[in-house]
């Protein structure tokens, strides 16, 4: 079988823009466990656990998508910052991509902060402020929740992809010759198909996890009286 | 923890094992979004491998850690292809999930006054309340 990397491997950018994002990452990451400590009770640690595990196993389920020759994979952010909050959702995408660059050779160890910064930081921060207006304007029902994971999670990637654009144009290792904007435009394309997958894994994701432990949602925290529909009162009285 | 959190854990756990260690073998092993996009300039045969041209992924260089035995997401000395990925799956769900949550646990808050409200023992008083006002 041939070399499987899904994330960004040695080489593709420069040491010292990696090393740049590194440092980036790890100031950010700092933030996350200093403010994520707030959401970690008994409770949610084993819950984030369980969230990176879930992570790690479907980033292994490469899907096809419409381009022939072309495969996507979940990121997770939207996912992760959907069910335990985006503090420590970025963690959660961090673990993973720490496990996969240390033991399974995926992404370059000294690309981490790069692959870090992409996937856990920007996809996450990205999905957290969708999800928050998202919710805010659509019903809170399942399909309210639907919708929004969906959104959040396909255009989370878009915007992940697009912080790679910005380290390859920073260190990227080969001269495009001002094609930069060609790499954006097929990086965000590609990207928005696989958004379509990531969309659908999170929305099913999240909705199952609400059906059967609606307390277990992070973005459900402090909507739940509204989640109750009081129906009757309807075209009661009139 | 309440036993339903245990049992959502145990269940949460058993649908990852699954994904990992028997869906994944039936992935798509084509280059994903990030890859294909580094590929542009470049031709490739049928099993992706560069035949011509230039493109950013010819400056990929080896892993440091490309010598681990669950490199490529599969087990050194399992020939058997099915087994050996998702052999290294079941691993990466359980390293993962003992890394996150053995993490997550040191870092969590401790001596809470605020108990999470689903593990929250509901009081025979605070149920006759509920059910007065429900």
């Amino acid at each position: 079988m041939e070399t499987l990397a899904m994330h960004i491997s040695n080489g593709i950018i420069d040491g010292p823009v990696a090393a740049v994002f590194a440092a980036l990452a790890l100031a950010a990451l700092t933030g996350c466990v200093l403010r994520g400590r707030r959401d970690l009770d008994d409770r949610l640690a084993p819950m984030a656990g369980l969230v990176a595990a879930f992570i790690f196993a479907v980033q292994m389920l490469n899907f096809p998508i419409f381009t022939a020759g072309v495969s996507g994979h979940l990121l997770g952010g939207a996912l992760a910052a959907m069910l335990v909050g985006p503090w420590v959702g970025a963690l959660c995408v961090s673990v993973v991509l720490v496990v996969q660059a240390l033991v399974f050779g995926d992404g370059g160890v000294a690309m981490l902060g790069l692959n870090i910064t992409n996937m856990a930081l920007l996809g996450t921060a990205a999905a957290y402020v969708l999800i928050a207006v998202l919710l805010r304007v659509l019903p809170r029902t399942p399909a309210g929740l639907a919708v929004t994971g969906f959104v959040a999670a396909m255009l989370s990637v878009v915007v992940a992809s697009q912080g790679f654009v910005l380290q390859y144009w920073l260190g990227g290792t080969t001269d495009l010759g001002g094609n930069l904007a060609s790499l954006a435009g097929t990086m965000a394309g590609v990207h928005l198909l696989i958004g379509i997958g990531e969309g659908l894994i999170t929305a099913t994701t999240v909705v199952t996890v609400a059906k059967v432990r609606p307390d277990l949602v992070y973005a459900l925290r402090g909507l739940r009286p509204a989640t109750v529909p009081t129906v009757p009162a309807v075209g009661g009285v009139r | 923890m309440k036993n339903r959190s245990w049992a959502f854990l145990a269940g949460g756990l058993l649908v990852a094992l699954l994904l990992a260690g028997v869906v994944s073998n039936y992935a798509s092993s084509h280059p994903d979004g990030l890859d294909s996009s580094l590929l542009k300039g470049c031709t490739v045969d049928a099993d992706d491998n560069i035949v011509g041209g230039s493109c950013p992924a010819q400056q990929a260089r080896d892993h440091e850690l490309g010598d681990s035995p669950l490199a490529d997401y599969g087990v050194r000395g399992v020939e058997n292809s099915f087994l050996s990925t998702g052999l290294s799956g079941v691993l990466g769900v359980l390293l993962t999930f003992a890394v996150g949550a053995g993490g997550f646990w040191l870092l969590r808050r401790r001596g809470a006054t605020t108990p999470a409200e689903g593990d929250v023992e509901t009081s025979a008083d605070d149920r006759r309340h509920a059910d007065a006002n429900g």
